[in-house]
């Protein structure tokens, strides 16, 4: 990409790379899609994203880890702008994100999210949920918006529900229809945040598999989640959040093995013991 | 005592009773299909990311909510027809109507902003996010999203509004609306003076048979249309 801009997250170091400020990033990642360059925010006197520097490669899945409070839900939301920043630059495939209007309406369309909460619309049914992007916003016609709908219902397995109302769902049947919904828009990148954390445990996996696959399938993602397991299997990289400021990068096996921070190594310890 | 009855009953032959009575149910018609379009437009000044919209919108509510509706519709005919001159119909009669239905929709769309905004607090705030992350920019959010989660959550304020209105619209009398029940009733009161209490519960009474059907609607309505979560 012409406007490709250096930073130290961008050297592509490779995953045994031990130098804290190397990336982990696996050699055959894309060019820069998202790109964060000193972000900060503040909520009143709260500092809640501090100097983030952070670049996501096409491809590559993005794990962010860090204790409650420490800003991942509000560097998520940064990204499409559902928090504005006070200084600092975030790029997504190489536009810097606009302010407001339809530019960034247009933007956010590219970025899809996944929350803690599901949020499908509660009025609608989940076909129309899926739907109601790709008409409303990409302008398709109803009839290849509905079919590609239910063929991404297919993909997560909840065709079948395609008629009910999301309250009749179960929340990992919610959360995966959450998913089919952002991909109709086709996005770049994928935000997940915290999306099984609102789950019962026998639901998590149904939703982790789906994102597992959604990996596989080269899709650009940036998650923030506590699920070891879906950061080994899955994370091309892991970023550790303390105090809204990304204390460590590391390849995710060397990350949950041989965390280098005493931050990261009190927190580990802390939700490994349970 | 039969006596008394058949002194009411000759009431009815004798004044349009129930054309009144539909007067005021014409002004409360119009007014409320008019106030729901300006109380629309009103909250969603007031939940728009626009700040000038916002404090624009709460003005509007603050002063029409908190003026007296008896000021309003005086001022409609003294004001803005005897002096400065504005007729809303050739006809008197009309001309008033109209009045009389301007001054409650300018007063109602204030209560009815108000309602819709109580059933803007009744979405979470996570359906709004969801709408803008899929890309779709204040306006068609609010309309594809929003307001109709709203109107569910609001049916039962707004049902109370309606019944405010159909109450009010007898104020129209302020506004010179000749017809309707209020004007009716002093004129029948003056006639009849024996039997002015069955004159005032034939017009209680009629109000309660338009108003408690509103009530039971709305009720049911609000919970057969709630939004399940
Ligand atoms: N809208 C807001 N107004 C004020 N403070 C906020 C707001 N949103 C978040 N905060 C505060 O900012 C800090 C970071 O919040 P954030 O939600 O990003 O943390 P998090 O890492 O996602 O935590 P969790 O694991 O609990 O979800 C917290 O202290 C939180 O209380
Ligand atoms: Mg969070």
């Amino acid at each position: 990409m012409a406007d490709e801009t250096p930073s130290p997250s961008d050297a592509r170091g490779s995953a045994q790379d031990a130098h804290p400020d190397a990336s982990a990033s696996s050699p055959d990642l894309g060019e820069p899609l998202v790109e964060l360059h000193g972000v900060n925010k503040h909520f009143g006197d709260l500092h809640v994203l501090r100097d983030i520097d952070l670049t996501v490669r096409r491809g590559e899945v993005l794990v962010v880890i860090g204790p409650s409070g420490s800003g991942k839900s509000t560097l998520c939301r940064a990204i499409n702008r559902l928090e504005t920043i006070d200084a600092g630059e975030i790029r997504i495939d190489g536009q810097p994100l606009p302010e407001e209007g339809k530019a960034l309406a247009r933007l956010r369309a590219d970025v899809g999210m996944v929350f803690q909460a599901f949020n499908l619309f509660a009025h609608k049914t989940i076909l129309d949920n899926v739907t109601l992007g790709p008409v409303k916003v990409r302008r398709e016609k109803s009839k290849d918006a509905k079919e590609r709908a239910l063929a991404l219902l297919d993909r997560v397995g909840v065709k079948n529900q395609a008629e009910k109302m999301p309250a009749q769902l179960s929340g990992g049947q919610q959360q995966r229809v959450a998913i089919a919904r952002a991909l109709a828009m086709r996005p770049k990148v994928m935000l997940f945040d915290e999306p099984t954390s609102a789950l019962d445990p026998e639901m998590i996996n149904e939703v982790l598999d789906v994102m597992v696959a959604l990996a596989r399938e080269g899709m650009t993602m940036i998650v923030v989640t506590h699920e070891m397991g879906f950061a080994r299997k899955a994370g091309n990289r892991v970023v550790f959040m303390s105090d809204g400021q990304i204390v460590e990068e590391a390849h995710p096996e060397e990350f949950f093995t041989a965390p280098r921070s005493e931050r990261a190594k009190d927190f580990l310890s802390k939700i490994l013991t349970h | 005592m039969g006596d008394y009855l058949s002194q009411i009953a000759e009431l009815f032959s004798q004044y349009d009773i129930v054309g009144a009575f539909w007067v005021n149910i014409q002004l409360t018609f119009w007014a409320a299909i008019l106030s729901l379009v300006l109380g629309t437009v009103l909250a969603l000044m007031r939940i728009s990311p626009i700040v000038s919209l916002q404090w624009a919108g709460a003005a509007y509510v603050n002063v029409l909510r908190n003026t007296p509706l008896t000021i309003i519709m005086t001022f409609m005919v003294l004001g803005i027809w005897t002096q400065l001159q504005i007729s809303l119909a050739q006809d008197f009669a009309t001309n008033f109507f109209r009045f009389a239905v301007v001054g409650l929709t300018i007063y109602h769309a204030a209560f009815v902003c108000e309602a819709i905004r109580s059933g803007v607090n009744t979405v979470p705030l996570g359906q709004a996010e969801a709408a803008r992350a899929i890309g779709l920019p204040f306006l068609p959010a609010a309309r594809l999203i929003i307001l109709p989660q709203a109107f569910r959550g609001a049916i039962a304020p707004l049902g109370n509004t309606l019944i405010a209105l159909l109450k009010n619209s007898t104020v129209a009398v302020a506004a010179s609306v000749s017809t309707e029940t209020a004007t009716l009733m002093r004129e029948m009161i003056e006639n009849n003076s024996s039997v002015i209490f069955g004159i005032f519960f034939i017009f209680a009474i009629g109000f309660v048979i338009l108003v408690i059907p509103i009530g039971l609607l709305t009720t049911s309505l609000s919970t057969r249309l709630a939004v399940r979560r």
